[in-house]
């Protein structure tokens, strides 16, 4: 089926997401301007070192003081296709912002993602404006790559194969594209529309999107690799893992991915009004942003249990403040036991101190399960080997796993990273495919800020 | 508190902060609210026959995101009666008797000068200033700095002007020319009994890439103006010093160009300064911004133990020299300071691209060629290694070095630097004593 054809463009407004604001605005024409003429334009910038996909940031805040969009968003989609989305979704407290030498001379650090977003969302009204191309694909080299699934790290992969000249053809189980983005990304960072938008201008590149197919059920796995030049494995990750524990079944025990899915896709979901209390059982982002979310949609009572210390904990310290603010706690050194049930509906989450051994029940009315979620990418394709935790080995460097044929990214190869990490997969992985055909790739791979 | 009054060449007043002629003395009202506030004097807005102005008349250059460094104009003298004009300065003098209120005149013919002189003295103006400086719009007619730039013009009105003239007589020069001290000299030649400087420099403040009119644009057109601002102080305290430094100027000085607060006053002052003229500062903030120059004149001569500003004219210009007068024995190098240090490397790449190659990072050898032949190949031994400290997220802090055989003390790194005495220029110490390029000229060494 082709993009049009599914519908995916057509959104509903009754989504539970857009009851929630921007938690960082996008920046006026002057309000970019002036936070762009307070970077100070580092050499071999500490900023561009903590990006994964090492943006050369300096350079496109530099084009934003001069009034240089084109070139701003030049110099970031040339590092990372995801340039739109990642500037909102990106932990930049813990990347480039929190490299900022300011915060080393007691500044407040250049907003660098804000910045970015301003770039990328002007560069792309001007395109839609102006009728120009950021970039214009080279002519059909007659390669052909197959990407399995359509989240960051697949976009990533077709859109620099695109402008090489390479036919990419994306399979998604789903009926729409984008991923994460579109299912996952907390909602006050990036609504669907935005995702969608940036998908949107992706695939313009001249990347074919066949949404509804699965491959391994409709498509053999083996098929696509002997149809296809190379293969592109951006499958991510499976259902959220469970916890094996009595009571779990049943209404009112959510799988923190699927109800995330709830709140920003499905038109006409809403929390049932007797809903007053939750527990979230996890640490990591998830689970923050899960709290978060139902904190912000007026549930009263959100708590946090989690098996070890915050100190242990994976999600970051800026998104536990995040939730915080919101009046979620977190109890620390628990260990989930049972669901306590009355009849159907949830009573209570039965725990056991790590530290003292006795058991506690918290009283709520649901329950989220955020523990991670199941690898599969072992299970679904054949000859594909996994490490001890499911996920795809690769070469380090090109992403070519055992089958050199065959290129992973993204969640399925990290076990759950962040959209920026799926994007530098899928530019690696991209340009180490063009390498092996001898094609002269360029200028995409050229990685501004690193000497050649 | 030390005694800011002053007296330059008869014009008494009570602070050395004079408003230059311009829009914020274009009428009584407001050089009576400028007084309150705290203003000393002020040189009313050139008087002349009335001319027509144009609209837009003003331009600005902003730098990185800060407003009007500089700021060009194409206004003309005043535009209202001069009846009206005399009237105000009359009323002005009345209420302010204390304060300086001088009267800014461009003319033509020598009956005018006359007729003008008088009138000005009549509504008890304290001064006369001639505005010799004005680079657009008068000068095509023959007044302004078409009579700055001809010494020998400006000496003969200045001779007509003292002819007629009972109160003391300024000059105001004009940048546009070759070297100031030739109209500097005519001045007082002519009878000047002060001089002041500088009027704008001629300009094109910018051109509007959407329609490629350069700016102000008037329609479709524009024309060259005059820069003033911020960015023409260094210009202006080179003019001054010039002047204050030649013998043959033997007359009290009134400094422009650029002055916005008490430290820029203060150099002005220092560099022969006796009085201080603002414009632009007080259209970009108001007549308000005299508060903290007098507050920080004041305390910076209490700092100093100098009990009247008086005191403080010139001390700088004894050590304005020629270059070929300088010490070529003293040396200074780059210091970093690896504990404040925020590994931005803006040193570094301005040392590499930007100067001669002496600061280093630990990222490879240093491919610099300082024509000593082991440099590039084997990075010198002597050369610190890299101090590492980690930043405030934990990340390692790459501190550029300075290879001190290397460097040659050109101060770039520390004025690129962010960190406020993060890189310092230290004296090297030499046994050799002074010696400048004159003296080896003299010994038959160059």
């Amino acid at each position: 089926m082709t993009a049009e054809k599914s519908g995916w463009k057509q959104l509903s407004a009754d989504r539970m997401e857009t009851q929630f604001a921007d938690a960082k605005p996008a920046y006026s024409d002057s309000e970019a301007a002036i936070e762009a003429h307070r970077c100070l334009f580092c050499y071999d910038a500490p900023c561009i070192k903590a990006c994964p996909t090492g943006i050369d940031i300096p350079a496109f805040i530099k084009k934003i003081a001069t009034g240089n969009i084109r070139g701003s968003a030049r110099t970031i989609f040339e590092a990372n296709m995801l340039g739109a989305s990642t500037a909102r979704v990106c932990p930049v407290d813990v990347l480039c912002v929190g490299a900022c030498v300011y915060n080393d001379l007691n500044h407040q650090p250049i907003q660098i993602g804000r910045l970015q977003r301003y770039a990328t969302r002007r560069a792309l009204e001007m395109e839609n404006s102006h009728g120009w191309r950021l970039f214009t694909p080279k002519p059909g080299n007659g390669k052909k790559v197959a990407l399995i699934g359509a989240g960051p790290a697949s976009l990533a992969c077709a859109a620099y194969l695109a402008l090489e000249g390479v036919t990419p053809v994306i399979y998604e189980k789903d009926d729409l594209p984008g991923g994460l983005n579109i299912t996952g990304v907390a909602p006050y960072k990036l609504h669907m529309e935005g995702a969608i938008a940036e998908v949107e201008w992706l695939l313009s590149h001249g990347a074919d999107l066949r949404t509804g197919v699965e491959i391994g059920k409709d498509i053999r796995f083996e098929q696509l690799v002997e149809d296809y030049d190379a293969v592109f494995l951006g499958a991510g990750l499976g259902s959220d893992q469970l916890l094996g524990i009595p009571g779990e079944d049943g209404p009112g025990v959510w799988g923190a991915t699927t109800l995330i899915r709830e709140i920003k896709n499905r038109a006409g979901f809403s929390l049932p009004s007797a809903v007053k209390s939750a527990v979230v059982i996890g640490g990591g982002n998830t689970a923050l942003d899960i709290a978060r979310e139902l904190a912000m949609l007026g549930v009263a009572e959100v708590k946090i249990l989690y098996r070890r210390t915050t100190r242990e904990m994976p999600g970051y310290c800026h998104e536990l403040e995040g939730a915080a603010r919101y009046g979620v706690t977190l109890v620390e050194n628990l260990t989930p036991v049972e669901v306590v049930r009355e009849g159907d509906r949830v009573k209570a989450m039965r725990v056991t101190s790590t530290k003292s051994g006795e058991t506690e029940d918290y009283p709520c009315d649901w329950v989220v399960i955020a523990i991670g979620q199941e690898t599969h990418a072992g299970r679904l394709y054949s000859g594909i080997k996994v490490d001890g935790k499911g996920r795809v080995i690769v070469d380090e460097k090109t992403r070519q796993t055992g089958n050199p044929n065959v290129y992973a990214g993204g969640d399925c190869i990290n076990g759950g990273k962040e959209v920026v990490n799926a994007a530098v997969d899928g530019r690696e992985a991209a340009f180490a495919m063009l390498r092996s055909w001898g094609t002269a790739a360029g200028p995409y791979n050229r990685i501004p800020g690193q000497r050649q | 508190m030390a005694d800011l009054s002053i007296d330059m060449c008869g014009i008494k007043s009570p602070n050395p902060f004079w408003l230059a002629s311009g829009p914020p003395t274009n009428s009584g009202e407001q050089v009576m609210r400028a007084f309150d506030a705290g203003w000393g004097g002020a040189v009313w807005k050139t008087l002349g026959d009335p001319i027509v102005n144009v609209s837009s008349r003003l331009g600005a250059v902003d730098y990185y995101g800060a407003k009007i460094m500089g700021l060009n104009n194409i206004e003309l003298i005043t535009d209202r009666p001069l009846e009206a004009n005399f009237k105000e300065i009359y009323a002005v003098k009345k209420r302010y008797p204390g304060h300086a209120v001088v009267a800014s005149l461009m003319v033509e013919s020598k009956e005018e000068w006359r007729e003008i002189v008088k009138r000005s003295e009549d509504a008890g103006a304290d001064g006369l200033e001639l505005n010799f400086g004005c680079p657009h719009g008068m000068c095509e007619r023959g007044m302004g700095s078409s009579v700055g730039q001809e010494p020998k013009v400006l000496a003969e009105i200045t001779s007509w002007v003292k002819e007629y003239a009972s109160i003391p007589v300024l000059v105001k020069l004009t940048p546009n020319v070759g070297d100031i001290l030739d109209p500097g000299v005519a001045a007082v030649e002519g009878g000047a009994d002060g001089l002041s400087l500088i009027n704008t420099v001629k300009s094109i403040i910018g051109v509007n890439l959407d329609n490629l009119v350069p700016l102000p644009a008037v329609g479709g057109e524009s024309t060259q103006g005059g820069y003033c601002g911020p960015a023409v102080k260094p210009i202006a305290m080179h003019m001054l010093g010039a002047l204050a430094r030649d013998t043959r100027v033997t007359v009290p000085i009134s400094g422009i160009g650029g002055i916005s607060d008490w430290r820029d006053a203060t150099e002005f002052l220092a560099l022969g300064a006796t009085s201080v003229q603002v414009c632009t500062a007080v259209m970009h903030g108001g007549y308000r911004i005299v508060e903290d120059m007098l507050d920080g004149l004041n305390f910076y001569l209490d700092d100093k133990g100098l009990s009247s500003v008086n005191e403080l004219v010139g001390l700088a210009v004894p050590k304005f020299k020629e270059w070929g007068e300088l010490d070529l024995n003293y040396n200074v190098i780059a210091r970093i300071d690896a504990e404040t240090c925020i590994g931005c490397q803006l040193c570094y790449v301005a040392c590499l691209d930007g100067a001669h190659q002496c600061i280093h990072t630990n990222q490879g050898p240093c491919q610099a060629y300082h024509g000593k032949p082991d440099h590039g190949a084997n990075p010198r031994t002597e050369v610190m290694p890299p101090e590492h400290h980690t930043a405030g997220n934990g990340a390692p802090v790459q501190v550029p070095f300075v290879d001190e055989d290397e460097c040659i003390g050109c101060n770039l790194c520390s004025l690129v630097c962010p960190v406020p005495g993060c890189i310092t220029m230290e004296q090297v110490p030499t046994t050799a004593g002074k010696e400048s390029w004159n003296d080896r000229v003299a010994r038959g060494l160059a």
